[in-house]
């Protein structure tokens, strides 16, 4: 049990050494990391159904105990989050044999790959909140690598950007966890929990609430702080694009959902109206952002940014519903993002361009590409029967329930702008005529040099098709996806459960009785 | 530009006494780090300040021939020797990862030994890679 709790966060570093060992044989790196990242998925999903049928599964490391060593914990929310860390893991190591896997792999992808799984399994299994900032640490440092791999001006720019805006938050997330450190005297989150409605000066501890909210929402790309995102993430090659599209904002979402179930639940009168406002926000300026631009890849970082609005939702309104809705639209959003984001890359290769304007008639010579291509977009959209309708659906109905009839209102008016961006990239790329040779050049999206091999081109159809199916399932199959969702909320709103866990109930009245 | 073209006569003769001195010292710091000041991390950087320094004196293309392996292999095997070392613990179902075992108390021989080699030569491979790069340009 210990090395299986453990698995998540020893495969993607023991896969980052020995990537880096053969640092200049991507023969060997390939086929290690595409194995690692299928015993990540294995090991997720054998922790899951443990953390399903026994609660919280939780280990210290070292054997210090808790509050004072680094604890691991692993709820169903986590575990549900390292599975599609796995999925997307396995999905993208496949795409990125495809075209332009050599320059890739002869800068460090792997290495770097791996370590930015590490980063996001860490986040996702960890119970202490200094250990967070680490494991945020070790994703920015393996995300900047990774989005500057061609060494262009344009990357480079993007990731200074990137790098700068998610440091500001890196500051607010220390002033934050050296604040609470000061009230509780513990980092261990458990431990925070405990303390935190016995403080004294809960003035202070909104503060707390406040830094960290800014910390994690610039990991999150929350309005007002989203900039880095649409800054950087078109200029990433397409694999990198589509795993930071689908894990590094969603880090930020469960950093905000696991630290306000925890630490700040006894207090929702005052947070629950902030997120709530900023929820709206981003979700509007997201969408509104996307329906202005017309190169595909800007379109999705807008659109990832709109979608984040939905899943705060649930951390705004604070009911069990409501944070099930959010869980599975940050399951259902991964899944449906990262695919478009793939897609985005087979549309230059076949298209030529990224660009919509000098896109056109795909429809006519790829007709299973438009068919793959509209599931997600469908679904991202909020369309039935697919995945996304059903989170929609889950989201909406929470707000109407709590009477939060302008959230409510708005989450359904931006699924209709939504709607508007897929259809425009649809009828961009795929329904209108292919515009008469195309002249000049865009800076930042030049046709690729080379047609691509057969082999290039299934490595990247695989893992599309393989997720468009995999939406299709949650749409059409639903219940036991809600159901894990709502086993998810269950257990973030059941804090003593999770004090438990940690803690031990004899531990803690020992505890209790040493703090003053 | 390269390092080579600049440096002094008195450089390029220290380099090599430099990297020599500081290679052992570095291995000392290393060993003594778990009860006293030092450790895999401190060693690592005096390593590479070696290095370093004999990159400045001789060239990065003669500091990577004498360094033998990319330092990006020798950051892997650290980052691989570190991980690994908090397996042995789980032999005992009840141990925690990383819970370290000791085979010779009194020369600070156990996994916790491993762990600061493992740090020591990640640190090394890094320092290494990342001012090799700066200057090779």
């Amino acid at each position: 049990m210990q090395l299986l709790l453990i698995a998540p966060l020893l495969i993607p570093l023991c896969a980052a050494g020995i990537t880096a060992i053969f640092w200049s044989r991507p023969d060997i790196q390939r086929p290690i990391g595409l194995a690692a990242a299928c015993l990540l998925l294995g090991s997720s999903v054998a922790l899951l159904s443990a953390a399903w049928a026994i609660g919280p599964l939780v280990g210290q490391m070292g054997g210090w105990r808790a509050p004072f060593g680094i604890t691991i914990i692993i709820d169903v929310f986590s575990a549900i989050m390292l599975v599609i860390t796995g999925l997307m893991a396995v999905a993208v190591a496949i795409y990125a044999m495809g075209p332009g896997a050599v320059e890739r792999d002869k800068a460090g992808f792997q290495p770097l790959f791996h370590s930015l799984i590490l980063g996001v399994a860490g986040a996702f299994s960890t119970g202490d909140i200094f250990n967070l900032y680490v494991w945020f640490e070790v994703m920015l440092i393996a995300s900047f690598g990774l989005l500057v791999l061609d060494r262009t001006r344009e990357q480079i720019d993007g990731g200074l950007r990137y790098v700068m805006l998610n440091l500001v938050g890196t500051i607010f997330f220390l002033m934050g966890v050296g604040l609470l450190y000061g009230l509780t005297g513990t980092l261990n989150l458990a431990d925070i929990a405990r303390l935190a409605p016995e403080i004294e000066n809960q003035g202070a501890l909104a503060a707390v609430g406040v830094l960290l909210l800014i910390a994690f929402g610039a990991k999150a790309a929350v309005f007002p702080i989203f900039n880095w995102l649409p800054a950087a993430y078109h200029t990433a090659s397409m694999p990198v694009a589509a795993i930071f599209a689908a894990l590094l904002t969603k880090v930020g979402v469960y950093a905000i959902i696991r630290v306000f179930t925890l630490i700040f639940a006894h207090d929702t009168a005052f947070f629950g109206p902030i997120i709530g406002v900023i929820a709206m926000a981003t979700m509007v300026t997201g969408v509104f952002g996307a329906a202005s631009h017309y190169d595909v890849r800007r379109i999705l970082s807008f659109h990832i940014i709109s979608q984040i609005g939905y899943m705060l939702v649930g951390i705004a309104l604070m009911t069990p519903l409501a944070i099930a809705g959010s869980v599975f639209y940050v399951v259902h959003h991964i899944i449906v993002k990262a695919n478009l984001f793939l897609i985005a890359g087979v549309i230059r290769e076949e298209g030529g361009f990224f660009g919509l304007r000098r896109l056109g008639g795909l429809w006519v010579t790829k007709p299973l590409l438009g068919l793959l291509f509209l599931i997600p977009a469908l679904s991202l959209a909020g369309l039935p029967p697919l995945s996304g309708f059903w989170g929609k659906f889950a989201v909406i109905r929470a707000g109407l329930e709590a009477e939060a009839y302008i959230l409510a209102g708005v989450a359904l008016s931006v699924g209709l702008l939504t709607l508007f961006s897929m259809i425009k990239i649809w009828n961009e790329a795929f329904w209108k005529a292919a515009p008469v040779a195309p002249t000049g050049t865009v800076k930042g999206d030049e046709p690729p040099a080379t047609r691509w091999t057969r082999r290039e081109r299934a490595a990247s159809y695989v893992p599309i098709m393989a997720l468009a199916a995999l939406t299709l399932t949650i749409g059409l199959w639903t219940e036991p996806f809600a159901a894990l969702s709502m086993a998810a909320a269950e257990g973030l709103l059941d804090r003593q459960g999770y004090i438990e866990a940690v803690l031990g109930t004899p531990q803690l009245a020992e505890l209790t009785g040493g703090v003053e | 530009m390269n390092g080579v073209m600049k440096s002094s006569l008195i450089l390029r003769t220290m380099a090599p006494l430099v990297l020599w001195l500081a290679l052992p010292v570095s291995i000392i710091v290393l060993i003594q780090g778990h009860n006293n000041p030092g450790g895999g991390f401190v060693g690592g950087l005096v390593a590479a300040a070696g290095v370093i320094f004999y990159a400045l004196g001789r060239g990065p293309e003669a500091a990577r021939v004498i360094m033998r392996v990319p330092p990006a292999t020798l950051c892997g095997a650290g980052i691989l020797l570190a991980a690994l070392s908090g397996l042995p613990a789980l032999l005992d179902p009840s141990a925690a990862f990383l819970t370290h075992l000791w085979w010779m108390t009194d020369y600070g021989l156990g996994t916790a030994l491993i762990f600061d080699i493992g740090v020591y030569l990640t640190v090394v491979g890094t320092a290494t890679a990342i001012f090799l790069a700066l200057i090779r340009g």
